[in-house]
This record gives structure tokens, sequence and C-alpha cells, in this order.
């Protein structure tokens, strides 16, 4: 390993703790790895920060069992603070013992699922975002008359909707409401009866993020119904990234932590 | 272990601003077995969360209560206005953050009196609770009410909501509070044998059991017991051992920001200076100190259970803190290494503190802070503060040395003898500090081109337990007239486009006076402005001084007789019946020499013979030792 490694950080946020924001999960973060006795690199400069970089921000409400982050740390004291008198410096840090002590700082509702050592050209979590699956229901009581029908009813709509070319939807913005076709970030849609729930794999890169209840809003609005008020639970499954296989150039869509490897 | 449930629903919590605010859930908070647990204590501060998630002492208590066997202390604060309207329309009970549990099901709820204004909140939390706003309209169902904190120094605007007060220091008497209610409980004595039972603990004060008689012009006749065997005087609760006390070393980390987000250090209690308009430097003596080494430990510790990234000392006086080199020495070392920031309040300016503050601080960004507190020599002679004009510019000159640009200074009008040549005094300091900076700092060096320098006044609001108590406050109008005079008196110095002048509305530190050194009668009050809808009082915003004129008024009552009134050197006050150490006698005899601008020395220097030596702790005791050898 060389002076500085870069750590992909999987971890789930379940609970409660949905109502955190993302820039107050940032913040718990900065302290949980601070706990965890994890020697994180720092910038330099007059008011230096830890070097961290989040995937996708997840919107307040929302639970997530895919969240990704990564953190840059410095290595040679990462041997020495888990030194113990049964195993001493020098030694590799392993994942799972990273994996543990983050939890140990954590709270119940963000669990750490796996830390994983990335390649030093990986792009950073943010920038290498592509997609995002998730699982959708709706509450109790508000279930639209759409989805209050039977299966083949509901997968023939979703079948409908994915058949067309284009889907406008109006979205609104800091500068006012402006239309964008959300037909290309549709992945995956599907619904499972079983489940009661949608599940779709959407664009969740920096230049086309799609929502999930804009999707449901628009295969709604496509049968003249709407969605009520704070009528959907959303789990967001997984975030992915884009690879390219060499040679012949097809883009897939892996989970992050399949870049990074585990130690 | 955590708590899946939570009082509101998701429609709630996705309308309200920050609901981070109210699901607990953060890092270090404590949570028990339901079943492992005899008593539940609800410990409030009555404001929004991030004013009351950042003060020391509720995490003191809320530390120890917790390392109690069978009590779960958990917290609550005040719901902000769009949740409280919520709670009003839908009767949802207000609740403990831990539990998620309603508040009423409790059996204690304390609330922290830290400020005047929060009274109104006071009743916010009960109300919301769905407790009787009145003590003796409560029942064995309801929690005991206590209040404690600073304000409980004068607790009789509020004595009619509360069930008992807690006079002094947390750490000391309430594990007997909590046993003889156990003791009361399994003995099935009842919510008002249980009153009179703690009503006989040394600092606790039972207000129901106590009666005031006035005379006819307002004034107090009498302030009595009404039943035997309870205490007359109530001494307040000091903890002699400051090193050994409970100190909280995982503290609650929250999510959201908050006002302190950082570990806090409590590095001394009390202040040696005795500055006569503050409170704190007299409810909090004597001076005890907390060993260095203890200190390190703490600092450690704490950094490593919280994660913060920053540190602060708290503490009325830091520069009075006699290991102060070594421990700032030790905290730049270890804080160093491990990327956090120390900020350090109320230091003396001077050579040493501008040499520590430049290892810790980018200079080019933080000010020099200054409390000069009045104007002019004279006046602050008056006041007993001890920061000569030649002080300021001596540390104002080497802060220029050292790259500073910018100047805060903090001032007060209003303080008893002002004259306009006192409050001239203080645009002429401006002035001449200005003028420093010029003299100290050759043009091509200037960085931003001039120096900028920050007055602020606040309106003087007399205290119990003060030599100011005898001080009568100015109206509004005379604060107003203050405050213009003062700006005029600015915009006429040479320097003055390097001064800019901030002052307080008077308004609020007007009722912040009838309620400081108010009496029982005032209760009446609070509620009905409560009933009006007033709260969040301390929030300029949301202070409706109009109600309160009107409310005071309907009750047959005066702001100027607990204001602008002249009282008696013989007058008995409504906090008398309080014995915080420092005794009447000594405040009478620093009031007078106040008046004739005399200045008294500081506890280290010279015994005033100010009475809290009764404690037998601290400065008080160091000093005696070290006379005897």
């Amino acid at each position: 390993m060389s002076d500085h490694t870069r750590l992909r950080i999987k971890f789930q946020k379940t609970g409660p703790i949905r109502y955190i924001g993302h820039l107050d999960v940032m913040r718990f973060f900065q302290k949980c790895v601070r706990r965890a006795g994890i020697d994180i690199s720092y910038t330099g400069g007059f008011s230096p920060h830890q070097i961290m970089s989040f995937a996708a921000p997840l919107g307040v409400g929302l639970e997530s069992l895919g969240e990704y982050m990564d953190i840059e740390v410095n290595d040679r004291l990462e041997a020495e603070e888990v030194s113990t008198p049964e195993k001493k410096p020098p030694f590799r840090i392993h994942s799972e013992i990273l994996v543990q002590r983050l939890n140990e700082a954590s709270v119940p509702g963000i669990r750490i699922v796996s830390v994983k050592k990335l390649p030093e050209d990986a792009e950073n979590a943010m920038a290498s975002v592509a997609a995002a699956e998730y699982q959708v229901t709706f509450r109790e009581g508000r279930v639209p008359l759409l989805f209050q029908g039977d299966a083949d009813t509901i997968q023939s709509a979703v079948r409908d909707f994915l058949a067309l070319l284009a889907i406008p939807y109006l979205k609104e913005g800091k500068k006012g409401t402006r239309e964008i076709d959300l037909r290309p970030g549709i992945y995956r849609l599907s619904w499972e009866p079983e489940k009661s729930a949608l599940f779709m794999l959407l664009d969740a890169s920096s230049a086309g993020n799609i929502k999930p209840g804009q999707v449901v809003e628009a295969l709604l609005d496509r049968h003249g119904q709407s969605l009520a008020e704070n009528a959907l639970k959303i789990l967001r499954l997984e975030t992915y990234t884009a690879v390219e296989p060499e040679g012949k150039g097809e883009r897939k869509l892996i989970p992050m932590d399949e870049v990074g490897e585990s130690f | 272990m955590t708590t899946e449930h939570l009082a509101l629903s998701d429609d709630i919590l996705m309308k309200i601003e920050k609901p981070a605010r109210y699901i607990g859930q953060e890092y270090n908070a404590v949570i028990k077995g339901k079943d492992e647990v005899d008593v539940r204590f609800a410990m409030c501060f009555p404001d929004v969360y991030e004013i009351g998630m950042s003060h020391l002492g509720i995490q003191i208590l809320y530390d120890m209560f917790n390392h109690m066997e069978g009590v779960w202390c958990e917290r609550v604060y005040s719901p902000w206005l769009d949740l409280d309207a919520i709670l009003r329309k839908e009767h949802i009970p207000l609740f403990a953050l831990e539990s998620q549990d309603p508040i009423k099901e409790f059996d204690f709820l304390g609330i922290t009196l830290q400020y005047e204004m929060c009274y109104t909140n006071i009743l916010q939390i009960l109300d919301l609770s769905q407790i009787p706003l009145l003590g003796r309209e409560r029942t064995e169902e309801d929690p005991i009410v206590i209040g404690g904190g600073p304000c409980a120094y004068n607790p009789e605007p509020i004595a009619d909501f509360f069930d008992l007060f807690y006079i002094g220091e947390g750490e000391t008497r309430y594990r007997d509070l909590i046993e003889l209610y156990r003791k009361c409980r399994e003995e099935g004595a009842g919510r008002k044998g249980f009153l009179l039972r703690a009503a006989q603990l040394p600092g606790i004060y039972v207000p129901s059991l106590y009666e005031t008689v006035y005379h006819e012009d307002g004034t107090i006749a009498s302030f009595q017991p009404v039943v035997e065997n309870i205490p007359a005087r109530i001494r307040k609760e000091v903890e002699t051992e400051l090193t050994d006390a409970c100190y909280p070393l995982k503290p609650v980390v929250p999510y959201i920001k908050v006002t302190q987000d950082r570990v806090v250090l409590e590095i001394q209690r009390g202040c040696i200076r005795g500055c006569r308009f503050c409170q704190a430097g007299q409810i909090y003596r004597p001076v005890r100190e907390r060993d260095l080494e203890r200190l390190e430990e703490h600092a450690l510790e704490m950094l490593k259970n919280t994660g913060h990234e920053e540190l602060t000392l708290s503490s009325l006086s830091s520069s009075d803190y006699s290991r102060l080199p070594e421990l700032i020495d030790y905290l730049i070392r270890e804080c160093g290494q491990r990327h956090v920031n120390i900020s350090l309040p109320s230091l003396r300016i001077d050579a040493f503190s501008l040499n520590v503050m430049s290892k810790v601080q980018d200079v080019r960004k933080s000010s020099l802070t200054f409390a000069p507190e009045a104007g002019s020599q004279r006046l602050r002679d008056v006041i007993n503060k001890g920061l000569t004009e030649e002080d300021i510019l001596r540390g104002a000159h080497l802060a220029f040395e050292g790259g500073w640009t910018r100047v805060k200074l903090y001032f007060m009008l209003g303080q008893p003898t002002e004259t306009e040549e006192d409050i001239r005094g203080i645009a002429e300091l401006c002035n001449k500090i200005a003028a420093e900076f010029y003299e100290t700092v050759p043009k091509e060096k200037r960085v931003n081109g001039r120096v900028q320098i920050v007055a602020s006044t606040s309106f003087f609001v007399p205290k119990p337990f003060t030599p100011f108590q005898w001080a009568p406050q100015c109206s509004k109008e005379e604060f107003l007239e203050k405050a213009y005079f003062t700006r005029r008196s600015i915009a006429e110095q040479l320097n003055q486009k390097s001064i800019k002048y901030n002052w307080h509305e008077a308004d609020a530190s007007v009722m912040e006076g009838v309620l400081a050194r108010g009496d029982r009668r005032l209760g009446e009050v609070i509620l009905k402005v409560y009933q009006k809808g007033c709260f969040y009082d301390a929030w300029s915003e949301y202070y409706k001084h109009d109600i309160w004129l009107e409310t005071i008024r309907e009750c047959g009552l005066s702001v100027d007789f607990y204001t602008t009134r002249e009282r008696s050197l013989d007058e008995i006050f409504p906090w008398d019946f309080i014995d915080a150490g420092v005794s009447k006698e000594f405040l009478r005899r620093e009031w007078l020499k106040a008046q004739e601008g005399k200045t008294s020395e500081n506890c280290r220097v010279k015994c005033q013979g100010c009475g809290a030596a009764v404690f037998g702790a601290g400065i008080c005791f160091a000093e005696r030792s070290q006379r005897d050898e």
C-alpha cells in the first residue's frame, strides 16, 4: 500500500434515522470515523477537512440498503492503532476489523456493511454514481386507484408505460418549472404483486438523476390519477456505477463496492 | 439498543422543519430497559433543541442521573413553532427524545432556568405535556416538576408553576431526593407527603409551603413557611470536590448543527473577580478549580468518545485558572496531531493569550474580544471591572503587531451612576484603539486597509445576589437615549469609519428586569401572557412587548415598581430566603463602595469576607491554608 489508501464504505440507513438529512449524515460520519480510530487524511491549509466523498444523496424520509462513501486514510498509523499485545505491527489491517470498528462507533440506524480498498485510478464516489435501484410501496390508505387493481392490470400499465418513446415530466426546480424526459433514465421498472411493490432502476448520475416519485407520478398521470401527499415509502436497494468491459464497449452497471476489493 | 417507534407520524415528520430535533437516536444517548428502571426523569431546557443541546449543565445532570441504578433520565426541549401548532391541534402529548414516551408519564420533569425570557416556554412545555400549569392543580398522576439553574436564585415569579426548586449545584442532592421519592412511593405518602418531606432536604425549596405577605406599597412584609419543621432559609448546594465530581465523558452527539457543537471542558466554577453587575460571579462562589491532570484525561476521553473536531474551555474567566499555561500546552500538543481545533473563550488579552491564540486560530480571520463593560475608568471602578484603558491599549498594540485587524468590544449601558461623560468614554476608547492600530501598523502592511472595531452595548439589568440588586434600572426611553448618545459620540470620533456600533433592543431588557427581581405576583402575568399566545420571548422576532405591558397593567402591577424604583437598603427582597453563601451584608457593602467609586480586590489577592467561605471549599480554603503556613 502507498501512503494513502482510498476506501469505499457501504452502509445502510434504516429506521428513524431516515429523518437525518444528507448533510447531517456527512457530519455524522466525520465524527464516526474519528470515534472508530481511523486515521483519515485531511486536506492541507488553514481549515483542513477530512477527505471524504459521498455517492448519491438520499432524501429525508428515505431508507437505504446501499449507500456509499469514500474516504482516504493514512496507512502507517492505521496499523499502529489496532495493535494489541498479541498482534504487533507491522501488519495489514483487514476490512472486517474496519467494519467492526465503524459499527461500534455508529448508531443502530446506520450499519456499515463493507469496507473495500479502491484501485488508484478509481473515480470518487460522487463522480462515479450511475444508477440506483429502489423499492417503492404505498402507505396504507394512500394506494392510488391503479394500484388497487389486479396484478395483470398493473403490469400491463407498467409495460405500456415503458413502451413509450418519451415520458415528458414537468420538473419544479429553483429556476422554475421545466420539462424533462424521464424515459431514457428509467432502466428497469416492474411491479411485484407478492410484495405490492414497484421495483425500479433509475439514472442517479449527477447529469440525469431521476427520483422514484417522479416515475410514479408520470405513470399515474397517464391514467388521469395523482399521488396523495407523502404516499410513498421508498427504500433504495443499491447504488450502481458503470463499467465498460474492455473490447466490447457496452456499459455495464455494477454495485459501487464491486469496484474495490476486500483486504 | 434503539427505539424504532417514534412519537410523531411520518406525515408530521415530513412536514416540519428539522425533524432530527425530535427523533432522538443520537450517539451516546442513553437507552435503558423500561422494566429495569423505577424512576423516570425528563430533563428539559425550555428552548429549541439547538440551544438546549449546547448546555453543559444538562449534559452533566443527564450523565449523573443515568449512572444511578434504576433511574432513566431523558431529554426534552421546546418544540419549534411549526411542531408546537401541530401538537396542539392534534392533541399529541409532548414526549421525551430517548423513549419517545409522553412526559406526563414520567416521575419527574426537571426544567433548567437559564434566562428569564424563557419563562413562557416553561408553560409551553407543561401545556404540551398535558400537565396542569399550576402546581396546586396537579394530581398523583402528574410528574413532580422541578426547577433549577441560575434563575432559581429568584424563583418567585415562577413559583406557582413548580412543585419544587433545587437551589444550587445539581451534583450533590439529587440522589437523596430520588431516594426520598422511592421511599414515599413505597409508603404511599402521596404527592403532598413527598413534597413536605422534600422541603426538609438541604437545598430544596417547595414554594407551596411558603407564604409572602406584602406591605401596602407592594414591597414584602414577610416571607415564611406555613408548615413546621421546614427551614425559613434555604442554603444553596455546592459541589465542594469539583475534581472528583461526575462529568459527562460520553456527552450526547447531535446530528444537526447546534450552537455548541464541541467538547466542553469545564476548568473551574465560580469567578474571583467580583464585578458588581454579574450574578454568575456571586452565585457560583467560591471559585473551585478542577485538577489539571483530570482535565487532561477528560479531554482525551471525551474527544475519543464523541469524535468532535473542536474543543473549548468553560469557565467564567479562563485566564484566572491557575494552571492555564500547562493545560493549553497540553491541549495544543494533543489536539494538533488529532486535527482538533481549540477555541478559547473569555481570555484576558495579553502577551500570553495572544501567543496562544496565534497558535490555535487563523489570526487573519479571528477577532480580539475585550469586555470593558464601561467606557470610563471611573465607571469601571464603580462596577469593579478591573480592566484599565492601559491594559486594553497594550493588548491591542500587541495584537496589531501580531497581525490581528479586528477588535470586538462589549459594553453595558445604564449602569449605576452612569453619565454622558462615561458614555462618551466608549466612543473615545474605540477611537484610541483605532489610532493604536494606525500607529502600530505601517500603511504598506495593513491587510484590509483599516482596522475593524465593533462595539456592542447591551442594557444593564440588575440581578438578585449582586451588589447592584438595589439599583434602579433605566426605563426603555433612558436606554434608547443612551444608545443614541453612544452612536452620536462614535460618529464624532476621528476614526469613526473604522468603528461599527450595535446595540440590543430595549424592550426585552425592560421585561427581563421585571422578571429578574420580580415577586410571586408576577406568576399571574406570566400565565396570562402565555394564554394570550406569548412564548419564545427570548427570540426577539417572537417577543410581544405590548402584550406583556398590557397584561402587567391588567394584573394591577407596574413595570416601574420592579425596574426603575429605588430600593431601600433594608427592603426585604423576594429572594432573601435563599442563602447563597454570599451575605446580604457583603452585597450592601459593595453597593455602597460602588457609589463611592471604590474598587474591591479579587479573591486571590485579598478575601473580602463575602460569606462563601462557609462552604469550606475552593479558593477560600486554599487561601486560608496558605496563610496558616
